[in-house]
């Protein structure tokens, strides 16, 4: 038998294999989010909360304490975590509906208010679980099940730059970061640095990872990738955009 | 966290608001989350100019479904939280609190309750009945107190608690805009001194030890694969729910046992019905009254036997029949006749009780007349 690629510690073998799509980009999230709780050896003090949609399906993903809430509401739980029991390290994951759409009001007061908690969202520019509707994040003329001609940046409006809005409204302290399942040594850079900003507690940390979604994009691994690295980059720029006394635009 | 409450018992006179702040103080509440909205802004206000002598601490949230949320995290997090809304943050507070529910969290909401829908009245009704008992995507496993007075809602809040961390249903304290802003002398006290045992809260999330190698991870949800999941789940909290019920279902009644009509009320209007019902027993006539002191779980035994045993059962209520719908559920299969007095949004006087409950009285001595039916 061929060696096995080791799982992190902090997952649950036990629910393996995950119950994602074959071809889905919240594994790899979710493996260099275990990787980073790993190394900062923070699985003690660590409460994972989910979202609705795709991201749900991580409820049991890992041993961690973990609390699955409802759509866009991960945010305020783990809010209500953290500021019950500040030295928990609480990370709320959660996909393009639950941070720019329904939950926006969330993220956007969690942001303003520099709530020091990590919020990671999966940005793969549709709604997944409910069948591949028009996200906040759908790109102009990208076909979904509610944009079937393409979507119309006249009609329903460009789409939301998470992180560069959550990076204007945030006090010193925050880090924000735009990653992608195509660049893995930025992504587990940048998935570490927000959970060491909120152990240092600095103030909110965010990281939007552009993720796939061959189901509903209907793609072969081949477009998958080229849909990510030369579609979603274009209009989503990968990079780190705010850190506390960093460099901005540098990452590891 | 501070342990210096109430020493020692105080007669006090402030309004309902306030009497809810010092009631959470008493009940070692830790941590308020809120979102304002009248009338039942004076619960923060109290609240955050208590807190920092107490060492408890307070979010003013972007709205109430966060408001809703957070307090469910505090609670997950092993404190005691909770929080208050009115109206139309009564209506997203049901999101929250439907998760609350599946995941059996004991959080604390206490209602002012306001007219309606959105922000018709910001004073009072008895409209968030329905919403507030049977509210939300799950099956209504709510306990909800309706208090009456300001005594009520300091022994209710403290009580609240206790109740929600004993059987973790989400516990609710029905109150009132006249109840949340006017004032009223009552009895504050420390609840160890009069035997009431403080429930110490436990966490659900955050335990100690490494998880996976200490210990099994915790992990809670309310997303299920199968229907059958989902009904196994639902039946086994229901039917602990219903065990649960006739303990925590309280009443008051008086002068049921030889009444030929039995006036039925709740929160500030069981005032009025009260009054009433003893002005009418000075004057002779055959009345009583009876109180739901829990709309959720109801007294369902007690209702069956006052629909068995009374001819005439008048339900009064500041709603279109929010009260009398779930009475009349539970008194199903009785011989009662159940009329009502339903005054939407506003007041009800004890003149206003007496003088329906006399007319009653009357036609029920008069042998009813058929009209003969006419045709075009």
């Amino acid at each position: 038998m061929a060696p096995q690629p080791k799982m992190p510690r902090s997952w649950r073998a036990e629910t393996k294999p995950h119950k994602f799509c074959p071809g889905c980009g919240h594994g790899i999230i979710l493996k260099f989010l275990g990787e980073a709780i790993d190394e900062l050896e923070i699985h003690d003090k660590v409460v994972f909360g989910c979202d609705i949609g795709c991201s749900l399906l991580s409820w049991d993903f890992f041993n961690l304490d973990s609390v699955q809430t409802h759509h866009g509401r991960t945010i305020p739980v783990m809010t209500g975590i953290k500021r019950a029991r500040p030295e928990l390290i609480c990370i709320a994951y959660m996909g393009d509906g639950g941070g720019y759409s329904i939950g926006a009001q969330h993220m956007v007061a969690a942001a303003a208010r520099n709530e020091k908690i990590t919020a990671i969202l999966a940005n793969n520019t549709q709604y997944a679980m409910t069948g591949g509707q028009m996200a906040p994040t759908t790109l102009p003329g990208q076909k979904t099940e509610t944009s079937p001609y393409g979507r119309d940046p006249e009609v329903t409006g460009y789409p939301l730059q998470g992180p560069e809005m959550v990076s204007a409204i945030t006090p010193d302290g925050a880090y924000v970061a735009r990653s992608s399942i195509g660049n893995l040594r930025q992504l587990k850079a940048a998935l570490k640095k927000a959970l060491e900003n909120q152990i240092n507690g600095n103030g909110f940390s965010f990281v939007e990872a552009l993720s796939s979604c061959p189901t509903n994009w209907r793609t072969n691994a081949k477009d998958t990738w080229s849909f990510i690295e030369n579609e979603m980059s274009k209009q989503f720029k990968v990079g780190e955009i705010k850190a506390p006394g960093a460099v901005q635009g540098e990452v590891g | 966290m501070s342990e210096k409450t109430i020493q020692e018992e105080k007669r006090v006179f402030m309004t309902g608001n306030e009497v809810v702040a010092w009631a959470a103080i008493a009940a070692k509440a830790d941590i308020m989350y809120g979102y304002p909205i009248t009338p039942q802004n004076e619960i923060m206000h109290y609240w955050t100019r208590l807190a920092p002598k107490y060492n408890k601490t307070f979010l003013q949230t972007e709205d109430e479904l966060s408001a809703g949320f957070t307090t469910v995290g505090g609670v997950m997090a092993g404190r005691k939280a909770f929080t208050a809304t009115a109206g139309p943050g009564n209506t997203l507070m049901q999101e929250p609190m439907s998760m609350a529910e599946m995941m059996r969290l004991p959080t604390v909401v206490v209602i002012q309750q306001r007219g309606g829908p959105s922000t018709a009245t910001v004073i009072y009704s008895q409209q968030e009945v329905t919403l507030t008992t049977l509210g939300g995507n799950g099956e209504g496993m709510r306990i909800v107190y309706s208090t009456a007075n300001h005594q009520e809602l300091y022994d209710y809040t403290i009580k609240a608690f206790n109740t929600a961390w004993k059987y973790r249903f989400p516990t609710f304290v029905l109150g009132d805009g006249y109840q949340a802003k006017m004032r009223e002398p009552l009895t504050m006290y420390k609840p160890e001194e009069r035997g009431v045992q403080i429930i110490e809260p436990q966490a659900f999330v955050g335990l100690a030890g490494v998880p996976g190698r200490d210990r099994p991870p915790a992990h809670h949800r309310n997303t299920y694969n199968l229907e059958e999941e989902l009904y196994e789940k639902v039946s086994h909290d229901m039917a602990e729910f219903e065990r649960i019920a006739p303990e925590v279902a309280e009443f008051q009644a008086e002068n049921t046992d030889d009444a030929e009509l039995v006036v039925v009320g709740h929160g500030v209007v069981f005032r009025a019905v009260r009054e009433a019902v003893n002005n009418l027993r000075e004057q002779g006539h055959k009345v009583g009254y009876f109180r739901p002191v829990t709309l959720r779980p109801l007294p369902v035994q007690q209702i069956k036997e006052l629909s068995a045993g009374v001819s005439k059962i008048l339900v009064v209520e500041s709603a279109y029949g929010q009260l009398a719908r779930l009475f009349k559920e539970v008194a199903y299969g009785g011989t009662a006749e159940i009329t009502h007095l339903f005054r939407p949004g506003i007041g009800i006087t004890a003149t206003e009780v007496e003088v329906r409950v006399k007319g009653l009285l009357e036609t029920g001595l008069r042998k009813p007349r058929l009209r003969k039916a006419s045709v075009g």
